[in-house]
């Protein structure tokens, strides 16, 4: 009986898994708000609560995420990559590539039929291939956020816009609500431009099945049917997409706390 | 902080919009008279040119509309003159927009533009120009012409362009004209910000003053950040001397400063706009009359 904790602090929430041999016992997410320190602990004694236990049963804690630095009170650490690559495996034993898309970054990873991580490409310091995008996008076209991907599937034809800039993408949004496109058709364009940068990310790499995608943006079905075009391959999406990072944290401390026990 | 009043929001994005026209010259139908307009993302600019030699220009914020932005251009550049449409011999389109332009008899890119309308300014030693627009950088290298022999461009990102300003401009509440010298407003200068994403910056600025950072000390770190992108644009291409930048950001002295020192070099310094010199900004229309001027004698001679 090992039960361990993972923890990711992503740009946006920060999210928990507890497990138990490996069984995930509770998953807790929150928005990092302004003290991502405080709002870690908040979510942890939630996730502990759900799972029905103190955290004096957990034997090994392990963080990762883009937050890392903040987090207090754990017992190591994980790159984001290894930590989506080891969820990604552990969900979809066939899986060699694993796209994560979060709220501010893109990655993928290239996993060995070991399921060893072997390579990895990361789109930082630019919104227009993460989430930021469609927030910014949805801001301009007035629409929710999580309305813009069903919204975007009742286009009937594609509208591009040169949106590889979120300030840019957004005079272009503005540009086709003049040209009083419907707003399908724009939210189609959005998933579409994003979906293009993503995948010339993931093309760097080599698309080899099976492709699982994860992270936030991961739940957003207009983003998933313009990758799955973009792509031109069939996409496996786990059921709690965004809590991959935290799950693979935790299953690297089962590993770790296993390890320390011989 | 000084409460909001309820009056109109303030645009501190907004630049003013002006015309001049250089009175010390006259024309005569003899006289080869072209126009180049130049419709970027940000500015629609024209330039008429007697002979080769600049007569009068305008500067207007351009609109959901090329061809409109054009012809507000080219309107305000023949306000005050007593030139009519029908007096230009040739008119050549540039800029973002060129292709809308319904006046121009041809559209020429911007960067062979930029590089005519820099050998004009500033003289036949220039060898890079730093454009530096309202959507896209470009760093061109010339000859002794005006002829461009290589170019870089930086497009599809809002890093480091007037655009990025303005949004800037906005965040901090400094009006555009101003923001150069409130970046030097400084006692030390910052490190520059770590995200170059215009979107990720604001954030990060916002987190900054936040952390008690005034607005001067947060435009530094930024404007900083912004001059290190264009550099490494400029040393990519090869920087040769002379240097010059043109464009909206050639006013921004925090741009300017900072790009300077990053490449260890000083600039051309930029005709006094303000007070009837020519202004760096209209560089692209300068260079497109002055290809309508070639362009003419050439179709004169068939």
């Amino acid at each position: 009986m090992t039960k361990t904790i993972g923890l990711d602090l992503g740009t946006q929430a920060i999210k928990v898994v507890v497990l138990n041999d490996n069984i995930v016992l509770s998953r807790e997410k929150m928005f990092s708000g302004f003290d991502p320190s405080k709002a870690a602990k908040t979510v942890l004694e939630k996730a502990l609560k759900t799972a029905n236990l103190s955290i004096s049963d957990i034997e090994h804690t392990t963080a990762t995420g883009a937050g890392v630095q903040m987090a207090s009170n754990i017992d190591s650490k994980i790159s984001m990559m290894s930590a989506d690559a080891k969820a990604g495996i552990h969900l979809f034993p066939k899986a060699r590539t694993i796209i994560d898309v979060g709220a501010e970054e893109a990655r993928a990873m290239k996993c060995d039929d070991n399921g060893m991580m072997v390579d990895f490409v990361v789109n930082e310091r630019c919104a227009a291939g993460a989430g930021a995008f469609i927030e910014a996008m949805a801001r301009a076209l007035e629409v929710k956020m999580e309305d813009m991907g069903p919204l975007s599937l009742k286009a009937e034809r594609a509208s591009p816009i040169n949106a590889s800039c979120v300030i840019f993408g957004e005079s272009d949004v503005v540009t086709l609500i003049h040209r009083q496109e419907s707003k399908p058709e724009i939210a189609r364009a959005v998933f579409d431009a994003m979906a293009d940068r993503v995948s010339s990310m993931v093309h760097r790499l080599g698309v080899n099945p099976e492709v699982v995608l994860v992270g936030g943006v991961a739940k957003d079905v207009g983003f998933i049917a313009s990758l799955k075009r973009k792509l031109d391959i069939d996409i496996s999406i786990p059921e709690y997409p965004e809590f991959a990072g935290a799950l693979g944290a935790a299953l690297m401390a089962t590993k770790r706390a296993r390890r320390s026990k011989k | 902080m000084t409460k909001p009043q309820n009056k109109e929001p303030v645009e501190y994005w907004r630049w003013k919009e002006y015309q001049r026209v250089i009175s010390d010259k006259s024309w005569n139908n003899k006289d080869i008279i072209t126009a180049g307009v130049d419709v970027g993302s940000v500015g629609s600019k024209a330039a008429i040119l007697i002979d080769g030699e600049v007569y009068s220009w305008g500067i207007t914020r351009t609109g959901s509309n090329s061809p409109e932005s054009a012809r507000k251009a080219l309107d305000w550049a023949i306000k005050g003159t007593d030139l009519r449409l029908d007096d230009l011999k040739y008119v050549v389109g540039t800029g973002y927009g060129r292709v809308n332009v319904p006046m121009a008899n041809k559209a020429i890119t911007e960067i062979a533009c930029h590089a005519k309308g820099a050998n004009y300014i500033w003289g036949p030693k220039v060898r890079t120009v730093l454009d530096v627009g309202g959507q896209d950088i470009k760093a061109i290298h010339c000859d002794e012409t005006g002829r461009v022999t290589s170019f870089l461009m930086n497009d599809k990102c809002a890093a480091g362009t007037g655009r990025g300003m303005e949004i800037f401009a906005d965040l901090l509440q400094i009006p555009i004209e101003d923001i150069g010298e409130a970046s030097m407003k400084i006692d030390e200068e910052p490190p520059p910000v770590s995200c170059t994403c215009v979107a990720f910056a604001k954030t990060e600025a916002v987190g900054l003053l936040r952390k008690g950072w005034s607005k001067e000390k947060v435009l530094a770190a930024y404007t900083s950040a912004m001059a290190v992108r264009m550099s490494n644009l400029v040393k990519r291409v090869g920087l040769e001397k002379e240097f010059v930048i043109t464009g909206g950001q050639s006013k921004n002295i925090g741009i300017v400063s900072r790009v300077e020192n990053v490449l260890n070099v000083k600039c051309l310094p930029s005709p006094e706009w303000k007070t009837g010199g020519l202004d760096p900004m209209i560089a692209g229309a300068i260079g497109a009359a002055l290809f309508g001027k070639a362009l003419y004698l050439k179709n004169q001679k068939k």
